[in-house]
């Protein structure tokens, strides 16, 4: 089983996330997480897949998803040349006295305070998923009221690989 | 003009010349424009036989059938034939009435999310709300269907949208789509490396699949055969890309084939699979085609390639393009001592049967059929033990043998059947089904009175739905479920309420007046043959 990001350029039309997803789950393929969005083309949506699989099954999902009639380019997104980031956000129990303590792990991961309440905090946070996975790591001596993860936004480094519309 | 018009002018920009189909008020806007059309409408009795008839003609014609049927139960209806089509990659358009589209999403009368309900079945699906989109989505539509890997696509289309006025018609000359493009023309790298790994091979075969029949590359296939002396074998959606007799093909593989053409693919050490999709039923231990030998996969679709078995040569494109690149290629090679050896095989592993001879042989009865049948008539088999005595016992001479490969669908060889006469003009079409399929979609019998399509019409009645109780033969060891057919219709009886001639045959005594009476005329003939309910494909 190996992790693999993928991304796509799709033609923006209302039911091509659908279609997409509809694959993944027909075909029994995972997916860790998908984002989409438009481009600076609004005809075209960029969407990035996180998935997992062995070679062939990896392989397969490629050319499976480059079939769809909506797709107009699939491409690997490799770690070594490819920037990842993902948001979450945050909802930690912290009364008056806990909160110096929370918000002093998040000033070392760079994290905002977006929210602060009488009983709770809200984080904001970037970062790759490893990060996001050790910032919550961290957390672990308070209470997560509430987490929402957007999954990952990639992007490949450079000029080489940038697909033109 | 409105949206429905403009629909038509679509069909008859395409040259479309029949409409399969049920009508319900969603697409009664379609059906009204539709008169003022030379297009043929046909009623069928049931919306999935309007997309088997569609399928039917499409294998014939080259080009996407056509059905129209109204939303909610009408769409849900024809899914079956839609993805019986989308199996074999059958190219149809199916165009589905919709509720108003203001209405959409809230649950009417006879609404149903029918582009959502079809999404895994369909190579592309539409649902159009701007009625000026009609002629690039039609355009966009005929030529998804029927380009790279073809398919069904469906178009739904809500009534206030075939209603509204259109501005102005202009039909598309050409397709501009950013997303799809499909490879047609194969890597000429490739195609030298199959070359080279001929002049190596000993024991060369080709496993030639539907793809083949689809792309018209039969001549282009023969000729590559010929040339270079390579046999040739065929998955279940191959038979008729080469005669059955001709001296280079040596049958059907799979677990219904013949023994000898599984032997020659499990001997040769180059194999050459093209438009077949190495799925359970032709290669049931994918594992093994790559055992001691070179796999070179051709498929217009690349995800087929390297799905169930990882080839040492894949070539993407049409078998058409690259059969015709591969006739142009020189190699030295001779395989005459294999071609002798496969001609051995064939001659001493003929399947022996033991026939009941109170009942009809429905091996010897389909070769009889075969040889009586017109060079060019068409034979559709239906599913069942029928289809695998078809598959094994049918002579394909310069005709066609069509039937539901990868769906199975009992009830496809009547609506199939006619789909295909309307397409073949004169051409002799016969339906081969057994009693469990037939009453599937004996009521498009009525269809083919109404409409005066002479299709024949075979059934082997045994009583009982025969696969299903052989392999509880097998299995449970004669354990008996659901498989029983009493109570099945008098078809001397049936036939003479449709007011179609009836013939019936016994056992093989009368086979040859028997069958020369059912083939003598070009007219609607219902022939039921009595089969020993006992007997067995294997």
């Amino acid at each position: 089983m190996r992790k693999k990001v993928f991304q796509l350029l799709a033609d923006n039309t209302s039911g091509v996330l659908s279609r997409i997803s509809g694959l993944f789950s027909r075909r029994g393929y995972n997916i860790e997480s998908i984002t989409a969005g438009v481009t600076a083309d609004p005809r075209f949506s960029r969407i990035t897949i996180v998935t997992s699989g062995d070679d062939d099954i990896l392989d397969q999902i490629e050319k499976q998803v480059a079939k769809l009639v909506d797709v107009r380019d699939v491409k690997e997104l490799k770690s070594q040349d490819s920037v990842y980031r993902e948001l979450a956000l945050i909802k930690v129990r912290a009364a008056a006295g806990e909160r110096q303590g929370v918000i002093t792990v998040a000033d070392i991961f760079r994290a905002n305070i977006i929210d602060v309440a009488p009983e709770s905090l809200i984080i904001e946070l970037t970062g790759d998923q490893d990060k996001i996975d050790a910032f919550l790591a961290l957390l672990e001596g308070y209470e997560i009221l509430e987490l929402a993860r957007t999954g990952i936004a990639g992007l490949g480094r450079g000029i080489e690989n940038v697909t033109y519309l | 003009m409105i949206g429905a018009d403009a629909v038509i002018k679509c069909l008859e920009e395409e040259g479309v010349e029949v409409v399969f189909g049920y009508p319900g008020v969603a697409i009664c806007p379609f059906y009204n424009s539709i008169l003022q059309s030379h297009i043929r409408t046909v009623l069928i009795r049931t919306e999935q036989n309007a997309a088997h008839a569609a399928s039917g003609m499409a294998r014939i014609m080259g080009k996407p059938g056509v059905c129209a049927v109204t939303s909610g139960p009408g769409a849900t209806n024809v899914i079956t034939g839609i993805a019986t089509a989308f199996a074999d990659s059958i190219p149809l358009i199916c165009i589905t009435g919709q509720v108003n589209s203001e209405l959409l999403g809230s649950d009417v009368f006879q609404e149903a999310d029918i582009t959502g309900a079809v999404e895994s079945f369909v190579k592309y699906s539409y649902l159009i709300k701007d009625v000026n989109e009609i002629p690039r989505v039609f355009k966009e539509a005929f030529y998804i269907a029927n380009s790279g890997r073809k398919g069904p696509v469906l178009i739904d289309i809500p009534i206030d949208i075939q209603n509204a006025p259109v501005r102005s018609f202009k039909y598309p000359e050409e397709v501009s789509m950013r997303t799809y493009k499909p490879t047609v023309k194969g890597n000429m790298v490739q195609i030298k490396k199959v070359m080279r790994e001929l002049e190596k091979a000993k024991r060369p075969i080709i496993c030639a699949g539907g793809g083949v029949l689809l792309s018209d590359a039969e001549q282009e296939l023969r000729d590559f055969s010929e040339k270079f002396r390579i046999p040739v074998v065929s998955t279940m959606m191959g038979i008729g890309v080469m005669p059955t007799r001709h001296p280079l093909y040596y049958g059907m593989v799979g677990n219904n084939g013949h023994p000898c053409a599984n032997r020659a693919m499990n001997e040769s050490d180059l194999l050459i699979m093209v438009g077949a999709r190495v799925a359970d039923r032709a290669v049931s231990q994918p594992d093994l085609i790559t055992y001691n030998k070179v796999l070179v996969h051709i498929d217009v679709d690349p995800a087929e390639i390297g799905k169930n078995v990882g080839p040492h040569i894949p070539l993407v494109g049409d078998a058409k393009h690259i059969f015709q690149d591969l006739d142009k290629q020189e190699a030295e090679c001779s395989h005459d001592e294999w071609v002798d050896a496969l001609d051995g095989y064939r001659r001493d592993m003929q399947v022996k049967r033991k026939p009941n001879p109170a009942y009809v042989d429905p091996a010897a009865f389909i070769t009889m059929l075969s040889d009586k049948m017109d060079e060019d008539g068409i034979y559709v088999a239906d599913v069942g033990q029928n289809q695998i005595w078809s598959c094994g016992y049918h002579v394909v001479k310069k005709g066609r043998f069509l039937t539901s490969g990868g769906m199975g669908t009992m009830g496809y060889s009547i609506p199939a059947a006619m789909g295909a006469r309307l397409a073949a003009g004169k051409k002799q079409v016969i339906a081969v089904c057994g009693d469990g399929s037939f009453q599937m979609s004996m009521m498009e019998l009525a269809t083919m009175r109404q409409h005066d399509i002479p299709v024949k019409i075979i059934v082997l009645k045994n009583q009982y739905l025969g696969m299903v109780r052989e392999y509880q033969h097998y299995t449970y060891k004669d354990h008996y479920s659901v498989v029983d057919l009493s109570g099945s219709p008098d078809l001397e009886k049936l036939s003479a309420a449709y007011d179609l001639k009836f013939l019936r045959l016994h056992n093989m005594d009368d086979a040859d007046k028997v069958l020369d009476k059912f083939l003598e005329k070009d007219e609607s003939v219902l022939l039921e043959c009595l089969v020993d309910p006992l007997d067995l494909v294997k």
